[in-house]
């Protein structure tokens, strides 16, 4: 996957956090990694098929996914498994939408939600695995990309 | 009018039925993926379908399908993250009456609901 490709990706997420909230998301430098991966509580992977295969995943803690949630729905508690839901919801829309930038066969399947910190994780993408550090008010997350 | 939404996120489900409570549409169901979509149709028909893509066990496009050869006439807004242009004309090909990339903002959704609706041109 070549920078430019990942910036379709940092494009996306961006967007995501403006039109939902209102108030973008801050993208940090982007490394590769290799070892141990950057996985927080709450995390959705979606697995790409097609000419392009490999995966993504976003990661975050419940403190931000509580507060898009109460974004969006007005909820005063949402509980674990509404930000599951977020979690899958906001990795499904930004697999989706690169797809303006990758074209139709870049094929997505439905988000797999995990709680936790999987060790493996980093299997199911193809490496180099790109890791972009998110900050969204106080909050942090991941976005990690690993295409062929 | 009769409002069914379908799409596998839970919270999709509940902010569009939030979205939509102040238009007075009567939400007559919701489903998480096309196959329940399809059962829940026949057994409680509505007027208008909100229809999610990227789902589990049956997708939006087979359940749009699906639903047309049932009853042509069922009004249907596509509302999804493949926002590549293909998608949004296959959906329009198959008989959607509109598309709307994800994420929405509930005025957007709105807008959209009324112009299928046929509220608003």
């Amino acid at each position: 996957m070549t920078e430019n490709e990942l910036k379709f990706f940092i494009e996306v997420v961006t967007d995501y956090f403006e039109q939902v909230t209102g108030e973008s998301a801050v993208m940090g430098i982007p490394y590769i990694k290799s070892d141990e991966p950057a996985v927080l509580s709450f995390t959705g992977l979606i697995g790409i098929s097609g000419p392009r295969k490999g995966a993504i995943y976003f990661t975050a803690e419940s403190g931000l996914l509580t507060t898009l949630t109460q974004e969006i729905l007005d909820l005063a508690d949402p509980d674990d498994d509404s930000l599951l839901d977020m979690v899958g919801e906001l990795t499904n829309t930004i697999a989706g939408n690169v797809r303006k930038s990758f074209g139709s066969d870049f094929l997505i399947s439905v988000p797999m939600l995990i709680k936790g910190r999987p060790t493996d994780i980093l299997m199911r993408l193809k490496p180099p695995v790109f890791i972009v550090p998110i900050l969204w008010r106080k909050d942090k997350a991941f976005l990690a990309v690993g295409l062929e | 009018m009769k409002i069914m939404i379908v799409d596998d996120s839970s919270i999709m489900r509940r902010a569009i039925t939030k979205y939509l409570a102040p238009l007075g549409y009567e939400v007559v169901g919701t489903a998480s993926n096309g196959q329940d979509a399809l059962q829940l149709y026949q057994e409680n028909p509505a007027d208008l379908v909100t229809l999610d893509i990227t789902m589990p066990q049956m997708d939006g496009l087979a359940c749009l399908q699906a639903l047309k050869d049932l009853n042509p006439r069922v009004r249907v807004l596509v509302i999804s993250a493949l926002s590549d242009s293909q998608t949004g004309l296959k959906a329009l090909k198959l008989g959607a009456q509109s598309f709307l990339p994800k994420p929405f903002t509930e005025a957007q959704l709105v807008n959209e609901i009324q112009r299928v609706a046929g509220v608003q041109k």
